[in-house]
């Protein structure tokens, strides 16, 4: 048999590696949300040299192109424009195919993605379906129902 | 969806390689394997005082099982979760040494040879073999939404299958959910938990819309169309069935609650949540009131010591076996976890919290809660509603198992009979997990790996109509 101070070691030494790999696996967890190491280095460069070069070249309002309220303008700041038929919507569609919640735009380093926000008959960048968030360049067209948007 | 540009690998900055993070996957199925092999070499020390021959033979096909296993989510799933894989080694590699810990104790009792842990190291390898045979035929997720209606009908088949075979073929402890043939027993309710989960998927992304928007507010709750209550009471029906037929509370209980929450990621209404209790709670009643089965385990759950002798005896060793475990657990090897019934399949939680202690049987839940997590994390970053579905629902189902299995076992709830999924001893629930976690490694996959460059912008850009939904 083996003497009881080894059994006493393997009882925690086990506790303990058991633990140790959960920490490990929350590392990985850690680094999926926050960028990580290797994230870092991609993510982070673009973040930390735009505010001065980027701001300047960066897409400073939203115009609506087509639809309604066709020439209406937004200056973008750093918050999100919410595109939608419901009252506090920051740009309020009256479009019967809009949804009341249709559509985000948000800032993120200085670019702009579109979202949609499970709206019925969608949104669409260029011709393609909005499904996830989309990084959208100045002059691409958004549409919404028969609302255009784009950014310049 | 609320991801931000650095965990979306879409938001890339063009130009950086997305990390598929292989190594690290490869790093944690290294540590998984030798906690495995640690924890074996406990177990033999501290029983026999030595290290048995088997030992390296063993650790050799473990390690090959997940080193192959690795190789092939490396050719064929590049971009998959890094922390699905080593988190069911490691399960894996746990109720290995528990299995075989157990078979020691039989060595020792009864003079016993032989045992189940090969058998179930055999069906570890049958399991991945079916991973690699879902990696390889499936190679993008949404395929599975084709063949939705196919696989519902497989799935009802193996669900009913044992219920309509005589007993002497599908019939043990009184519940009537195996096929035995040749010296196998299957228990195909594992298998038709999956198919299940694909059809209830693809069902509810073609009739969310209606099942979300149709409907009537009543003090503050959407409350659907009556025609619309359809499916979620064929479910019910189906559960109820369930458990006249083949006695069998876990499946019973396991497929219900699967449908009610992926019916409420579907639709986002918390209504049919409640509307799922308010059903659940109507066929739990019944189900006391008319089956004896039933009765038997509500009444041994509420009071387990005054059956010790019959019907409770299991579950008060069981707590008898927790307690002795305490915080720290007795040591790998020094308990008696033996002295709980059937502990291999069933009661292996209560096993490993004797030896492990509390603090081993919450790591081993979060290591679960890993698992879920990059589940429901797949969930949240695939494109297609089917995928997220899917995702949400397989993921949903292990953590579902989970609390079924374990407030079985700590006396929480009911008794089920339900497998703690990759630990337990059982050939059908392992191998069928290893599908689970196959599909689940392909949908993340989809998800984590970045979008195709964008297009270049199309020349013209239309008038195209926008969609319209037509009901």
């Amino acid at each position: 048999m083996t003497a009881e101070i080894v059994l006493q070691v393997f009882r925690f030494g086990f506790l303990l590696l058991l633990w140790l790999f959960i920490f490990a696996a929350f590392r990985v967890v850690r680094a999926d949300l926050f960028g990580g190491r290797a994230g870092r280095v991609a993510s982070v460069p673009p973040r930390a040299a735009a505010p001065g070069k980027k701001r300047g070249r960066g897409p400073r309002t939203l115009v609506v192109t087509a639809g309604p309220l066709s020439g209406t303008k937004i200056t973008l700041g750093e918050q999100p424009i919410l595109i939608g038929r419901a009252d506090d919507s920051t740009l309020v569609l009256t479009d019967d195919f809009a949804s009341s919640r249709h559509a985000r735009l948000t800032n993120r380093g200085g670019q702009w993605y579109v979202e949609d926000l499970g709206s019925t008959n969608g949104t669409y960048l260029d011709q393609q379906r909005v499904q996830g968030p989309l990084l959208v360049a100045p002059g691409q067209p958004i549409r919404i129902g028969q609302t255009a948007l784009e950014l310049r | 969806m609320t991801s931000g540009p650095s965990t979306d690998p879409r938001a890339s900055a063009p130009g950086t390689e997305t990390p598929t993070r292989r190594n690290t996957e490869l790093a944690l199925l290294g540590f998984a394997v030798l906690i495995t092999l640690a924890a074996q070499s406990i177990v033999d020390l501290t029983v026999t005082g030595s290290l048995r021959a088997e030992l390296a033979g063993f650790g050799a096909w473990f390690a090959a099982i997940w080193a192959v296993l690795h190789l092939v989510v490396r050719t064929l799933a590049p971009y998959a979760d890094p922390l699905l894989l080593p988190a069911v080694a490691l399960l894996s590699g746990l109720g290995l040494t528990m299995i075989h810990r157990l078979d020691l104790a039989d060595e020792q009792v009864e003079g016993a040879s032989g045992g189940d842990a090969p058998v179930q190291l055999l069906w570890a390898t049958v399991g991945a073999g079916l991973f690699i045979a879902v990696l390889v035929v499936l190679r993008d997720h949404r395929l599975l939404a084709r063949f939705a209606y196919t696989l519902a009908l497989i799935g009802l088949v193996l669900l009913a299958l044992p219920a309509v075979l005589p007993a002497s073929i599908s019939e043990v402890y009184g519940a009537k959910i195996w096929i035995r043939v040749a010296g196998f027993s299957i228990q195909p309710g594992e298998f038709a938990k999956i198919c299940l989960i694909v059809f209830f998927a693809s069902y509810l992304v073609d009739k969310r819309d209606v099942l979300a928007l149709a409907s009537r507010r009543v003090m503050g709750l959407e409350i659907p169309r009556a025609r619309d209550l359809g499916p979620v009471l064929v479910a019910w029906a189906l559960s109820i069935l369930v458990l006249v037929f083949e006695r069998d509370l876990g499946s019973s209980l396991l497929l219900f609650g699967i449908f009610v929450v992926m019916l409420y990621v579907a639709t986002e209404r918390s209504s049919w949540l409640l509307i799922g209790l308010g059903l659940f709670a109507a066929g739990a009643f019944l189900a006391y009131q008319l089956f004896g089965h039933v009765r038997v385990r509500v009444d041994t759950w509420l009071d387990p010591f005054a059956y010790r002798d019959e019907g409770g005896y299991q579950l008060v060793q069981s707590l008898f076996g927790l307690g002795t475990g305490g915080l720290f657990g007795a040591g790998l090897g020094g308990g008696r976890p033996d002295q709980v019934p059937v502990a291999k399949s069933d009661f292996i939680a209560a096993a490993l919290g004797e030896e492990l202690g509390l603090f081993g049987l919450v790591a081993l839940i979060v290591v679960y809660l890993i698992l879920v997590e990059r589940g429901l994390r797949t969930s949240l970053i695939v494109r297609d509603a089917f995928g997220k579905l899917l995702a949400g629902g397989l993921a949903f189902a292990v953590a579902w198992q989970l609390f079924v299995v374990l407030g079985g076992v700590t006396g929480l709830l009911p008794l089920t009979g339900l497998t703690t999924p990759f630990v337990a001893y059982g050939g059908s629930s392992l191998v069928a997990n290893f599908g689970l976690v196959a599909i689940l490694v392909r949908i993340s996959d989809a998800a984590r790996r970045p979008a195709a460059p964008p297009a270049p912008p199309k020349q013209a850009i239309g008038e195209a109509p926008t969609e319209v939904v037509t009901p």
